[in-house]
């Protein structure tokens, strides 16, 4: 009986998890692959590790360490990349190996073992808690509110922001907003894939879609289903094989990603053939 | 006829480096002005002050309220702005030219959307509404940010070199909308090749720190000169060719 009360809340809490994960992630996920930042967010991702291990070390909850760092290197290196004082690549790649360095070392310097360290970097179901579930939750709720209510200026500042510029003083407020708010997606997802895996739970959904379609807001719908289909999929598996989440999300993520390439080939291919038959 | 903007002993810089000094210029209703003037020497910078991007650092320019309400410039920058492989269609560019009147919560009304299909049929990009950028040619690319910059009836209409990235089929027809738009709009255009405009517009902008007002659509090398404007003037004949400077 408690086995199965057991067993409905992790259900419960996949579920949950896997459709606030797909949504954040879609969402999220679209403006980086659009915008062509996803080694921007790759920085940030790794840079939240920091976090994470000073949050270890300090007694307070990873998550909120790796949030400030994840939203405070976002920011500092869209900054500076706008004041072109650095080559942002190169800014970049620094800040990835630098965090991942002091969240190793943090992580070391704390007494005692860290039996959560895997899940952080790969990701596992086990130790989501009831907190992140709703925090992942909350940030789907600010996300849809979000783009929903400034679809069109969002998508026209990351299209063209010089032109944006010619008409509203607000590039720069929505700019930084969009990037706070991708970083805080990245580290709630954290838990979910892990940091070595998180950044493809954003950026393979979008590229599911991308092959059927080239409007931006069906961009952001087919990467949820897509999204969601993979994480659901993938802790199934994981749960009946017994091997770490994010592995197995992303697995199934780019197996529907090769196999939605694969039909839409064929797909051209024949159509090739039928109007050369006509 | 009224003036739509005046630019009174204006001046503009970007840090301690003088752009454009002591400027004095008027735009009026229905003007075709080509702007010219060397690589540097501030044809940008002035779009850049009309627009509102850059503030003159003496001066003033005055808009005249009754037709230029703030934030309806129509705009048409060079090429490079924009990412061609972006996910936007054709529609949602051409709608984006109704931002400027529009606030941050902004949603498109249907009378909206019939505007961007009456702007998009009359440049002849029927058919293309939800295509995206990379599927389409340099000079439907340059129809479209067009489209993006009459959709909100302006009535002055800014273009940077918009001969970059025309391709010669289609300029003929570029310059035949642009004269048909002249009709309802001033336009201001900048550009180095002062030979292709000529044929098209009314009077030229020479601007090299300084701006020196031509009112005739003809402009020899000594105006140039005597403008202390020094750009290579390409005349027309047969064949094609470069009249370069005499040597001495």
């Amino acid at each position: 009986m408690g086995n199965n009360i057991f067993q409905y809340d992790f259900i419960i809490k996949g579920l949950l998890g896997a459709v606030f994960a797909s949504i954040t992630a879609g969402l999220a996920g679209t403006y980086i692959v659009s915008k062509r930042m996803v080694f921007l967010s790759g920085g940030i991702t790794h840079a939240s590790f920091g976090g994470i291990g000073i949050g270890y070390f300090l007694g307070i909850n990873p998550v909120v360490g790796a949030a400030v760092f994840g939203i405070l290197s976002a920011l500092g290196i869209e900054y500076l990349s706008v004041k072109q004082k650095i080559r942002e690549d190169s800014a970049i790649g620094m800040l990835w190996a630098f965090g991942m360095a002091v969240g190793i070392i943090f992580i070391y310097l704390t007494p005692g073992y860290s039996p959560n360290l895997m899940s952080y970097l790969f990701g596992s179901i086990l130790t989501v808690t009831n907190a992140d579930i709703i925090a992942l939750g909350v940030m789907s709720l600010v996300l849809i509110l979000y783009f929903g209510i400034f679809y069109r200026t969002i998508l026209y500042i990351s299209f063209d922001e010089l032109f944006a510029r010619t008409y509203s003083s607000y590039v720069d407020i929505f700019k930084y907003l969009t990037t706070a708010l991708v970083a805080l997606t990245i580290v709630l997802n954290i838990r979910m894939a892990g940091v070595v895996l998180v950044l493809s739970l954003l950026t393979i959904p979008p590229n599911i879609a991308m092959i059927f379609t080239r409007v931006y807001f069906k961009i952001v719908i087919w990467s949820v289903i897509a999204g969601f289909i993979g994480t659901a999929a993938g802790y199934t598996i994981s749960y009946f094989a017994g091997v770490p989440v994010g592995a197995t999300i992303i697995f199934t993520l780019v197996l529907i990603w090769f196999i939605a390439k694969s039909i839409n080939h064929l797909v051209v291919y024949f159509l090739k053939i039928k109007t050369r038959a006509v | 006829m009224d003036y739509l903007l005046k630019m009174h002993s204006l001046s503009a810089s970007y840090g301690t480096n003088i752009v454009l000094q002591d400027v004095e210029f008027i735009v009026m209703e229905n003007d075709f002005i080509g702007v010219i003037g060397p690589n540097g020497g501030g044809k940008t910078t002035l779009l850049r002050i009309i627009l509102g991007l850059l503030k003159p650092v003496s001066g003033n320019i005055v808009f005249n309220t009754n037709l230029v309400v703030a934030n309806t410039i129509g705009y048409l920058p060079q090429m490079s702005t924009g990412d061609v492989s972006y996910p936007v269609t054709v529609t949602d560019i051409v709608l984006s030219g109704l931002m400027m009147r529009k606030g941050i919560i902004s949603r498109m009304t249907s009378t909206d959307k019939r505007k961007a299909e009456r702007v998009i049929g009359e440049l002849g990009l029927t058919g293309l509404e939800n295509a995206t950028l990379n599927e389409l040619s340099g000079g439907q690319m340059q129809r479209v940010f067009l489209g993006r910059a009459i959709i909100g009836d302006p009535k002055l209409l800014l273009l940077d070199e918009p001969g970059n990235f025309v391709d010669t089929t289609f300029e003929n027809d570029f310059y035949e909308k642009l004269r048909e738009l002249n009709k309802r709009m001033a336009i201001l255009m900048v550009s180095h090749d002062v030979g292709t405009i000529s044929a098209h517009i009314k009077s030229f902008a020479c601007v090299n720190r300084k701006l020196h007002y031509h009112p005739s659509h003809e402009i020899t090398n000594d105006d140039l000169l005597a403008y202390g404007c020094p750009i290579q003037v390409v005349s027309h004949g047969d064949i094609p060719h470069t009249v370069l400077k005499i040597h001495k």
